[in-house]
């Protein structure tokens, strides 16, 4: 444990010298206060807490933004190491790949934490000042928090399976923003297509659900709306959260990164120095 | 025992063959060169002995283990070609992080790299060294937690003269302390004299095993003899000695190397007409050249 230990402290120490850690919250802060700022005006009409809104918003926010994050963080962890050509050296010392990977993830996680603290932070401060019965929200808050790690983790194992099977960073990179269009965004709109053309059938009955619940990304917000009724409203995919108990949508959130280190293991274990 | 053993090690990528039936070995407290073109499988050679990549055919023994196993890669160290690190981290935080990786106090980071010199640069990011300066924290990770055997590919290239002869003297103390050593070169010129035992690939075939001397002895290439004759003598010197005269006072001889004593007396009995005479040897570049010659017949 020593050495993931010592190998996260270095990266976290990378990503600091790299900004990335800077970039990564202000992202998130941005975001998130731009968000609390649109999203407070409705609350009265909603009978809601604005903290509930607030974590509403901040679940469409963190469904585009945990998974681009992670991506951006992860495809350089292989990739960059085979390109520097420092994975032959850092290869011959008695530490298994999966400690290697994992030591990688827990610099990653740690930023993606901090990050969202942070910026989930003052989206709350921001809700708390316009309204004082806004700690109504909080344990809204503190679920998406957990559950946006969870979801991060998901992106950093699938970041590092393509760093590890593009072996070369611009590669990787270019993997990472593909499979984020199509995960994030071409996926919900190409099962809202099926859902539509398919006008209530078997398909939008018993296919669709399930095809929610492998995406990590749509797994998550389902779960995030389906766990809170004031944010139902505030929800596109509303519809959907309703058919799908809370319990398969944590199930799937909590599965993926497991699923994900797994896959990343696999493709890490194939590369040859 | 021998730390590293080899034997009828096989290697083939694609149609290519690195490596046809390789047998080597390295005892304990041995330091063995291993010489070769760029491309006669050298580092294929250390990257089976590391694990990093497998064999196709033949056994490899590294301390008793297989190559790659735990056991194996907690007593082998490996010093790459092209030593590369993070740019954005300093000497002694790269450092800190091999100590751990080995298990080992992250304190000992500052004397190790004292060790090798470094400990001026010690907290300055490695971006900022030179290329002998990546070289020596690659020597410094090398040393770390006593390891019974080290891989060293190319470790002298990009290092100074001074620096070199400083880093022989290290791998000499690790040598007098039983480890064993396996360094590669491509130049017979900077081994000589400072390894015990030299190996020579050629097309992934060993095609010599022996000592520098030995190497010498067999290679049985001949030897010259310059000789300086005095003014207006050389004429007659090179009539005397059956030779070819370079210029208007050297007298240039090319003999087998039994032959060299009787030549060397010819040339005493022309005493006075001869003003000096310089024995040369094959150099380091003939006897390489011959031997990683021989596979191409």
């Amino acid at each position: 444990m020593t050495a993931a230990l010592g190998l996260a402290s270095c990266e976290f120490r990378i990503a600091l010298r790299n900004r990335w850690v800077a970039i990564v919250i202000a992202m998130m802060t941005l975001f998130a206060l731009v968000l609390s700022a649109a999203g407070s005006a409705p609350t009265g009409e909603l009978g809601a807490d604005s903290l509930s809104v607030t974590v509403a918003s901040l679940t469409s926010l963190a469904v585009y933004l945990v998974p681009l994050v992670g991506l951006l963080m992860a495809f350089d962890a292989v990739a960059g190491e085979v390109e520097r050509g420092t994975l032959p050296l850092l290869l011959t010392y008695p530490v298994s790949r999966a400690r290697l990977l994992l030591g990688k993830a827990l610099a990653h996680l740690a930023t993606l934490a901090l990050a969202l603290a942070i910026g989930y932070g003052s989206a709350a401060a921001a809700a708390f000042a316009v309204d004082p019965e806004a700690a109504g929200g909080l344990p809204a808050l503190v679920r998406l928090f957990w559950s946006s790690l969870l979801l991060g983790a998901s992106f950093l194992g699938i970041g590092y399976a393509l760093s590890a099977i593009a072996r070369r960073p611009g590669a990787a990179a270019g993997l990472a923003i593909g499979l984020w269009l199509v995960l994030i965004v071409l996926y919900d709109l190409g099962l809202l297509a099926a859902v539509v053309a398919d006008a209530g059938g078997v398909f939008t009955t018993h296919v669709f659900p399930w095809l929610l619940l492998a995406n990590p990304a749509d797994a998550f917000r389902i779960f995030n709306l389906a766990s809170s009724e004031a944010t139902a409203a505030a929800a596109g995919v509303g519809g959907a959260a309703g058919s799908i108990p809370a319990w398969q949508a944590l199930a799937s959130v909590a599965l993926w990164p497991l699923v994900a280190f797994a896959l990343a293991l696999l493709a890490f274990r194939k590369v040859t120095p | 025992m021998s730390s590293l053993k080899l034997s009828t090690v096989t290697k083939t990528f694609g149609r290519h063959t690195a490596l046809d039936r390789v047998g080597l070995t390295v005892g304990a407290g041995e330091r063995v060169a291993l010489l070769g073109h760029n491309g006669a499988g050298k580092s294929t050679l250390m990257k089976i002995v590391l694990g990093l990549i497998p064999a196709d055919g033949g056994s490899v023994e590294v301390l008793g283990a297989a190559p790659g196993s735990g056991a194996a890669r907690a007593q082998v160290a490996y010093l790459p070609e092209n030593a590369a690190f993070h740019p954005s981290l300093t000497g002694e935080e790269q450092m800190a992080l091999y100590l751990r990786l080995r298990g080992a106090p992250a304190s000992q980071a500052r004397p190790l790299l004292d060790r090798v010199g470094l400990g001026d640069a010690a907290r300055r990011r490695i971006g900022t060294y030179s290329k002998g300066m990546r070289q020596r924290v690659g020597l410094a990770q090398a040393l770390i937690g006593r390891p019974r055997l080290l891989v060293l590919d190319e470790p002298t290239s990009g290092l100074d003269p001074v620096s070199r002869r400083e880093f022989y003297a290290i791998l000499e103390e690790l040598a007098a302390d039983g480890a064993a050593i396996l360094l590669s070169s491509h130049a017979l010129t900077e081994v000589e004299a400072r390894t015990d035992r030299i190996v020579i690939l050629s097309k992934g075939r060993v095609v010599a095993d022996d000592t520098l001397a030995g190497l010498r002895r067999n290679a049985g290439l001949p030897t010259r003899i310059h000789v300086a004759a005095r003014p207006g003598a050389a004429d007659d010197v090179a009539r005397e000695l059956r030779a070819g005269r370079r210029n208007g006072v050297m007298v240039d001889l090319v003999c087998p190397p039994d032959e060299k004593l009787s030549r060397l007396g010819r040339v005493a009995e022309l005493g006075h007409l001869v003003e000096d005479v310089e024995v040369v040897p094959p150099s380091l570049e003939d006897i390489y050249d011959h031997y990683s010659r021989r596979t191409q017949a």
